[in-house]
This record gives C-alpha cells, sequence and structure tokens, in this order.
C-alpha cells in the first residue's frame, strides 16, 4: 500500500488502523509457530503470576488523536487529521476523578494535548482540584505554530506544568526524518523559550525532561549514556538545558508496526524484543501504576492499549464509573507489543523502569 | 546460499555449550571491555565498527552499527570511523612498499 507523508493511517484506510488487524499480527507468525514465547506466557515465568494492577500512581488522560505533526513512528497514529477531541463534558467527569483519587500524578497526553479547545481550562480545574503533579507532554512545535500557542511556556510555568517533550536526536537530519520538516529547528527554539523562562535551569523548579525514542528498527542504548550525549551536544550547539532524558522503546503498533512490516523488519525486530526480555524490568511496568484514559472516557491499562482497542479488565470501563478500589489488583490485559515495555532496560512514559 | 546467515548472530552465545567454562570467560572479558573506562562506551562502539570492517566480519558489522544506531552515531560519525579503519589497513599496506623500495635500491645498481 503507498504510504501519503502526512496522513494518518486512518485517513489512509491502511489495514494497520484496524487495532483488530494489529492484533492478529502481533499473535501470529514466530509467536503461533512456537518459535517465540507468547508475552503472557513469559511474564507468568517471571512473576509466578499474571501481570496485576498495584496502587494507582498516575492518571494518564489522552485529550484527544490530533497533532500539528505526523510523525513516522507515532503509536497514536495523531495527525492535523484526527478529530477525536475530549469534550468539557468527559474533562468534567475526569475532574471528580482527579478530586478523590490517591494517585500523585496526571499525565496529559495525545495528540498535542494543546490543541484540545479545554486544554487550559482543564489544567487549571485540575490544579485546583488538588492533583500533586501535573505533567504535559508537549510535542515542543505546537509552541510554535501558531501565535495563540506562543504563551504556552508562560501557561506552563504559571501553573508549575513539568513538560516531557519528544527529541529523537541532537541533529536536524534525525529528528526531521522522524518528525517531519522543520521539526528541528522549531523544537530548538520552542526549548529556548522554555529555558527563557526558567525551564530546565538548575534551581527553577520547573521541569523540562526530553523523550527519545529510537529512528528505527533497533533499540535504545543505556538511558543514561544517551542522555549525557544529548546534554552535552544541545549546550554546546545551542546553549539548551534539561533535566533528564526517557528513553523509550518503540512498541510495535500502528505506524511503527507498518514501518517494520514495509521495511521487511517485523520479524526481526519482534525476535529483538524477546531476546532482551529483561525479568526485572518486567516486576516494574508502567501499567501496574498507571490507568489510562482516552478521550471518550474509555479506560485502558496503558496509551499503547488504548490505541489497540484492548479496554481495562473488570466491570468499570469508563471514567463516569470510576471506582479506584476495583481497579487495583485488576489483570493487565497483554499482547506481544508488550514485550516493548520489558527489554533491555525496561520502557515507560517516564523512561527506563530497571 | 550464503557461508553467512544473519540468524547465526542470535547463537553466538551457544558457543558455550561446546565450552562452557572458555565460552563464559571470553564473554565475560568480552562484557568488560566495553564497559565505560577511560574511553567512553560510545568510542569503544566506534572502535569495534572500524575493526569489524577492517576485519571484514558481517557479523561485527552487523552488530555495531546497530549498537552505533542505538547510541545515536550518526552516519558521518560511522563513516569516518570506517575510513580510519581503511586508512590503517592501506597504510599497513603502502608502508611495506619501503621494504620493496630497499629491495631495489639493494638489487638494481
Amino acid at each position: 500500500m503507498t504510504k501519503v507523508k502526512g496522513q494518518s493511517l486512518h485517513k489512509q484506510s491502511n489495514p494497520l488502523a484496524d487495532a483488530t488487524h494489529q492484533l492478529k499480527i502481533l499473535a501470529e507468525g514466530p509467536f503461533k509457530n512456537g518459535d517465540l514465547p507468547l508475552f503472557k506466557e513469559r511474564i507468568h515465568q517471571s512473576l509466578g503470576q499474571p501481570l496485576v494492577a498495584k496502587k494507582l500512581e498516575i492518571l494518564q488522560i489522552n485529550v484527544g488523536y490530533m497533532c500539528n505533526q505526523v510523525c513516522d513512528h507515532c503509536h497514536v497514529d495523531a495527525g492535523p487529521d484526527r478529530k477525536e477531541i475530549m469534550t468539557r463534558a468527559t474533562m468534567e467527569q475526569c475532574l471528580e476523578v482527579i478530586k478523590t483519587t490517591k494517585a500523585q500524578t496526571l499525565d496529559l497526553t495525545g495528540g498535542a494535548p494543546e490543541m484540545n479547545p479545554n486544554f487550559r481550562w482543564f489544567v487549571v480545574a485540575a490544579r485546583k482540584a488538588g492533583i500533586q503533579e501535573i505533567i504535559v507532554r508537549s510535542n515542543l512545535t505546537i509552541i510554535r505554530a501558531h501565535k495563540k500557542y506562543h504563551d504556552l511556556p508562560d501557561f506552563f510555568k504559571q501553573h508549575n506544568i513539568h513538560v516531557v517533550s519528544s527529541m529523537p536526536h541532537w541533529t536536524k537530519d534525525k529528528t526531521d526524518k522522524q518528525r517531519g520538516s522543520g521539526v528541528f529547528e522549531a523544537s530548538i527554539e520552542a526549548l529556548k523559550q522554555l529555558n527563557a523562562v526558567g525551564y530546565g535551569q538548575p534551581n527553577s523548579g520547573l521541569q523540562l525532561d526530553l523523550v527519545y525514542n529510537p529512528s528505527g528498527a533497533f533499540l535504545p542504548a543505556d538511558q543514561n549514556d544517551l542522555e549525557a550525549d544529548f546534554k552535552q551536544r544541545l549546550r554546546s550547539d545551542f546553549g539548551i538545558e534539561f533535566g533528564q532524558l526517557f528513553a523509550i522503546t518503540n512498541l510495535p503498533i500502528s505506524r511503527f508496526l507498518d514501518f517494520l512490516i514495509a521495511s521487511d523488519n517485523y520479524q526481526d525486530y519482534m525476535y529483538r524484543l524477546v531476546d532482551a526480555y529483561n525479568p526485572a524490568a518486567a516486576q516494574s511496568v508502567m501499567c501496574t501504576n498507571t490507568l489510562s484514559v482516552s478521550w471518550d472516557g474509555a479506560l485502558y491499562d496503558c496509551d499503547f492499549n488504548q490505541m489497540l482497542q484492548l479496554p481495562v479488565a473488570g466491570s468499570v470501563r469508563h471514567i463516569a464509573h470510576y471506582q479506584e478500589s476495583l481497579m487495583e489488583g485488576r489483570k493487565i490485559k497483554v499482547s506481544q507489543h508488550c514485550y516493548g515495555c520489558t527489554a533491555g532496560a525496561g520502557s515507560s512514559c517516564q523512561g527506563s523502569v530497571a | 546460499m550464503s557461508y553467512y546467515d544473519p540468524k547465526d548472530l542470535r547463537k553466538f552465545k551457544d558457543i558455550t555449550q561446546w565450552s562452557e567454562a572458555l565460552g563464559h570467560k571470553f564473554f565475560d572479558y568480552y562484557n568488560a571491555v566495553f564497559q565505560e573506562g577511560a574511553l567512553t562506551p560510545r568510542e569503544k562502539s566506534l572502535i569495534a565498527l572500524a575493526v569489524a570492517h577492517t576485519e571484514m566480519c558481517p557479523y561485527c558489522i552487523d552488530a555495531y552499527t546497530e549498537d552505533g544506531l542505538k547510541r545515536g552515531i550518526t552516519k558521518d560519525e560511522m563513516m569516518e570511523a570506517v575510513h580510519v579503519g581503511a586508512a590503517i589497513k592501506s597504510g599497513a599496506s603502502l608502508v611495506h612498499s619501503v621494504m620493496m623500495m630497499n629491495k631495489v635500491n639493494k638489487l638494481d645498481a
């Protein structure tokens, strides 16, 4: 199927836009012929039981799949053509949960979460509701995309938002190849703006962290080594400062799965993930302390399961009916994509886990 | 049919099956060499890539190209490292031409 640059798989009616089709692929090949173990068997072997949710610490809300970018490996299949947006009514349901949850962190993601027309209202209301920490996963370029977003650094500062931003490399070529033409320069400008209001500066208390994900069919190197290289290069080349670098493994779903199949890398990549399985990482996967809420209020064990339409197990499946006590101890829904979170040092929205 | 099969790289660890003690000694040594020391793991990866080429080892080229990508090493850096290896390799040939010149100078009056 011919790939159209700048359009989501959904817009192109690509078969891989269908979650059922993706899950079918993940169940076949080496996992069907027994060459590689199914994730549920491997995790059971490590833990002596299925993967279950522990105490909730992070409530991750996806406020919509619309984005100003169409990145090659986006697991959300986000882009300007995606119209799924969380309504204010659903946000109000989320706020009721935020008021009572024992979770310390609210993690806002998308798409570009800032493009939701109620984004700022929601941040202010969530802060009033008393959550300890608010993370915004900002793609950086949104700050430069339109004048109505130019003041986002001040808004983030005003509400003490923890900004977490994707930055796949310290060079233009590698960044633009993965995230689109012009993304590197706009990202650098946005980082400078964030630095200028205090983000990433020592003792400012304003947290700015970067997310690295590999540009192709390979796993990330050691997070600390990569962080040292990013810090040195961004500082020397652009005078940019940031806090931590989170190295995240690409999971074989959505656009990255499309890339793996089209480039004949799928099978080798799955072998890589399985070979790199780390039992220590399996102890700390993010789905055990995170709950993912989709734009329509449906509940998932993680943002990846959200995109694969694998809802949480149990009777509570929507934020409107949320009861924290019923969520703890639930069995996590797994498939072979989960190997992405247990490979090497492990991978989560907060980077390595082991 | 090639003598080299990329799938064999995954089996490298299995050499311990036929000589456990020596196999483990080798891998312990190998892993220790690539730890952070006076050189960074990144610098060591580039050296390994250059040597992989001079040794013309397909498995090593496969492994250390991927290792370089994982570390964020750029295409320019990788190719420069390969040229360093190639320069030493060609220099090693060319420096022997001094022997040839010495011999000519001695024999050919």
